[in-house]
C-alpha cells in the first residue's frame, strides 16, 4: 500500500462485550484492528455468527466499542456525543442494506433526499444532487416512483443513491445482494465497481467469496477475530 | 426548514392511513366540537340576555321599600322584582306616611346632584278590563314621571307625549299602548287620540283623555312569559295619581345614574340614604339594587354553566388524546424499520422526536379545525332554535385550536419519544 494514501476507517483493538444477564457476557469480538484507505474497496467476509455485523454496526456508528480506538476521516468516535454521532454517520457514511430499507410512502427521490435533509441541506441543492445520484444509478426515469412500485434491484439502486448523497467517506453495503437474484444482484455489483472506479470508499460485507473476490482486499472473519487478509483480484468476474 | 419537511412527512404518513386517522381524530373532534357548540350557544344567550337587560337601564338603581322581617328571610328573593313588589302591593298596613315621599328624593338629589341623572317612577297602580261593545282589553295603569321617558324610549305611534302642564298640574290624560288601538280601532292609532277612557280602578272611577299611542316596550322574554297581547299599558302622569287617588309617596322607583357613575356603589350608598329616614322604623326599610349587578349576577352564573359544560367536555378531548397516544404508538411500532432507517441515515433522536410529535399535532389541529366547524353550526343552530342570534365566541375558536395543539404535543411526546429512544440496530432489523 503506497505510505500518500490517506486512513479513511482506523480500527484499533476493538473488543464488544455484550451482557446478558449478570453472570453471562458475550464478547463478539475479541480485538480487531484493521485500516481502510481512501478508494479502497474491501470486502469482509465470514459465516453467521463470525461477528462480522456487529463489526458492521460498530464502524457504522450503530454501536459503540467496548474497548478500542475507532477513527472515522481524522474523528475519533470516542469523544463524541449521541448527538455528534448522528451527525458523524450522516456526513461519513453511506449505508446499503440487504434489504434496502427505503422509507415507504416516499418517493425515490425524496429518499435520495433524506441523508441531506437531515444534514440541513437546502431544498433546491437537495433536490439536484437526489436527481444527479439518481440519473448515476440508472433511476432517472423513475425519480417519482413509490417503492412499492420498485423491483428489488431498482430498491437496490435507489439506496446506493441514497447513501452517496452527502458524499461519505466510505459506503457500507451490507450483503446489497442477499435478496436478489442472481442478474439483478449482477447489476448492483457492476454499480458498485462503477463507483469505486471513481473513487468511493466501499466496505462490502458478504457471506459470498465470489464476490469478496472481486473486491481489492479480502478480510476474513472468525469468532470475532480477523483470521485472514489477502488481495483480491479487483475486477468483476465473467457471467 | 425541517419543520416545513416534517408537517410534508406528517401529512404523507396520516394520508396513508386515512380511515385510522379520521377515526382517531374523531375524539378530538367531538370534544372541540362540543366545547365550541356550548361556548357558542352560552355566548349567544348571555349576549342576548345582557344587552336586553342593558337597554332596560344599564344605568338604572331600583329603589323600594320592603318590610324589615323580610330583609334576612331570603336575600335571593328580594331581588326578584315581582315577589319583592307583590308583597309590598299587597299593602299590609302600609299607609300614604310610610311611603318614600318626594321631600326624601329631592333630598337626594340635591345631595348627590353628579350621581343622579333622573328619577323614574313608573308604578303600578291597579288593572282592570275596559269593555266596549263587544270588545274588550285588559289595562295596566301605572303612572310615569319624566324621568321615565328619559330612562326608557317609548316611541310614539301617534298623537304625543305629556306637555309640561300635564306633568305639573296633573291633568286627566293618558298614553295608550299600541295593543288598545289594534283591538278598538283595527290599528288606526290616530282614531284613539282624544278618546275618553272610563276605567275603574282600585274602587274608583276615573276618566282619561288619551293624548298618545306608543309602541309596546316589551322584551322576547316578556312576550314568550305573557303569550298574547291582549292588555294594554296605559300611562298617567305621577301628579294625575296622586290627584285622582288622593295619594302620595312611592312604594318604589328607578335613579337614572350619570355616565361615569358606579351603579352598584351608589345603589348603597342611596340606600343608606333613605334608610335614615326609617331608622325609627320598626316595620319598613329600603333596599336597592342595580341593574348592574343583575347583569352580572346573570352573567357570573351563566359562565359557571358553561365552565362546567366545558370541563366535561374536555374530558371528551382527554379521551380523545389518549387515542390519539394510542394510535401514535401503534404507528411507531408498525414504522420501527423506518425509523431506523432514518436513524441511520442521520436523523438524531430529537428529529425523529419532532416528526412524530408533529404528525400527532397535526392529527390534533385537523381534528380541532373540523370540530371547530361542526361545533359552530350546531352551536349556530342551537342559539337560533332557543331564539337568539348566533355569536360564537372568538376566544373560544382560538382557545379550542390551541388547546388542540396542546393535547397534540403532550399525548404525542410519549409515543414520539419511545420512537426517539429507539435503538437502531434492533429498528432496523424489525420485521
Amino acid at each position: 500500500m503506497e505510505p500518500e494514501k490517506k486512513k479513511i476507517i482506523q480500527l484499533q483493538n476493538i473488543i464488544k462485550r455484550f451482557y446478558i444477564g449478570k453472570p453471562n457476557e458475550l464478547q463478539i469480538l475479541n480485538g480487531i484492528s484493521l485500516d481502510v484507505y481512501k478508494g479502497e474497496f474491501v470486502s469482509i467476509v465470514g459465516a453467521s455468527g463470525s461477528g462480522k455485523s456487529t463489526l458492521m454496526n460498530v464502524i457504522g456508528l450503530l454501536d459503540r466499542p467496548t474497548e478500542g480506538k475507532y477513527i472515522i476521516n481524522d474523528i475519533d468516535i470516542d469523544d463524541a456525543s449521541d448527538e455528534d454521532l448522528s451527525y458523524i454517520r450522516n456526513q461519513e457514511i453511506g449505508f446499503v442494506f440487504q434489504t434496502y430499507n427505503l422509507v415507504p410512502k416516499t418517493n425515490a427521490l425524496k429518499n435520495v433526499e433524506l441523508p441531506l435533509l437531515y444534514g440541513h441541506v437546502p431544498a433546491k441543492e437537495r433536490r439536484r444532487k437526489a436527481e444527479e445520484l439518481l440519473e448515476l444509478v440508472g433511476m432517472g426515469d423513475r425519480m417519482k416512483h413509490m417503492p412499492e412500485e420498485l423491483s428489488g434491484g431498482q430498491k437496490q439502486r435507489v439506496a446506493i443513491a441514497r447513501s452517496l448523497a452527502n458524499d461519505p467517506s466510505i459506503v457500507l453495503a451490507d450483503e446489497p445482494t442477499g435478496a436478489l437474484d442472481s442478474h439483478t444482484g449482477r447489476v448492483v455489483m457492476d454499480l458498485f465497481h462503477k463507483l469505486h472506479e471513481r473513487g468511493t470508499t466501499i466496505l462490502l460485507i458478504t457471506h459470498s467469496p465470489e464476490l469478496a473476490e472481486e473486491t481489492q482486499r479480502i478480510i476474513t472473519i472468525q469468532d470475532g477475530y480477523i483470521t485472514g487478509e489477502r488481495e483480491g483480484k479487483a475486477v468483476r468476474n465473467a457471467d | 426548514m425541517l419543520i416545513k419537511e416534517n408537517i410534508r412527512m406528517a401529512i404523507t404518513s396520516l394520508r396513508a392511513n386515512l380511515s385510522r386517522t379520521l377515526l382517531t381524530m374523531l375524539g378530538i373532534i367531538i370534544g372541540i366540537a362540543s366545547v365550541i357548540a356550548i361556548m357558542t350557544v352560552g355566548n349567544s344567550l348571555t349576549l342576548s340576555i345582557s344587552s336586553e337587560l342593558q337597554s332596560a337601564g344599564a344605568n338604572n338603581i331600583t329603589v323600594y321599600l320592603n318590610y324589615k322581617d323580610d330583609v334576612d328571610e331570603d336575600t335571593e328573593d328580594e331581588n326578584e322584582n315581582g315577589i319583592v313588589f307583590g308583597k309590598i302591593a299587597s299593602k299590609r298596613g302600609v299607609t300614604d306616611s310610610d311611603l318614600i315621599n318626594d321631600e326624601m328624593i329631592s333630598a337626594l338629589v340635591a345631595k348627590y346632584p353628579d350621581e343622579v341623572a333622573a328619577i323614574s317612577m313608573n308604578e303600578s297602580i291597579g288593572s282592570t278590563t275596559y269593555e266596549k261593545g263587544r270588545r274588550s282589553i285588559g289595562i295596566e295603569l301605572y303612572d310615569a314621571s319624566m324621568g321615565y321617558f328619559m330612562a326608557n324610549e317609548i316611541e310614539i305611534l301617534a298623537g304625543m307625549n305629556f306637555n309640561q302642564d300635564a306633568i305639573t298640574n296633573g291633568t286627566n290624560v293618558c298614553l295608550i299602548e299600541a295593543p288598545y288601538a289594534d283591538q278598538f280601532y283595527d290599528g288606526d292609532y290616530r282614531r284613539a287620540i282624544g278618546e275618553e277612557l272610563t276605567l275603574d280602578v282600585n274602587g274608583r272611577t276615573i276618566i282619561l283623555t288619551i293624548i298618545g299611542v306608543y309602541k309596546p316596550k316589551q322584551s322576547q322574554m316578556m312576550m314568550i312569559a305573557n303569550g298574547s297581547s291582549s292588555t294594554a299599558n296605559c300611562l298617567i302622569p305621577v301628579k294625575t295619581k296622586e290627584n285622582l287617588f288622593q295619594s302620595s309617596g312611592h312604594y318604589y322607583f328607578d335613579i337614572i345614574t350619570t355616565v361615569g357613575t358606579n351603579p352598584d356603589d351608589f345603589a348603597n350608598k342611596a340606600a343608606d340614604f333613605f334608610n335614615a329616614y326609617y331608622r325609627s322604623s320598626d316595620t319598613f326599610v329600603v333596599e336597592t339594587f342595580s341593574m348592574a349587578s343583575m347583569v352580572s349576577m346573570m352573567e357570573t352564573s351563566m359562565s359557571a354553566i358553561t365552565t362546567a359544560i366545558t370541563i366535561i367536555a374536555g374530558i371528551a378531548l382527554l379521551v380523545g388524546g389518549i387515542g390519539v397516544m394510542n394510535i401514535m404508538l401503534v404507528s411507531i411500532t408498525e414504522r420501527t424499520r423506518e425509523i431506523g432507517t432514518r436513524k441511520a441515515l442521520g436523523a438524531t433522536n430529537g428529529s425523529i422526536r419532532l416528526q412524530f410529535i408533529t404528525e400527532s399535532m397535526i392529527m390534533c389541529l385537523i381534528g380541532g379545525a373540523i370540530g371547530v366547524v361542526l361545533g359552530l353550526g350546531m352551536g349556530s343552530a342551537g342559539a337560533k332554535a332557543m331564539g337568539y342570534p348566533a355569536a360564537p365566541s372568538i376566544t373560544s375558536i382560538i382557545g379550542s385550536l390551541l388547546f388542540s395543539l396542546a393535547i397534540g404535543v403532550f399525548f404525542g411526546y410519549y409515543p414520539a419519544n419511545k420512537a426517539a429512544k429507539m435503538n437502531p440496530i434492533d429498528a432496523l432489523r424489525y420485521e
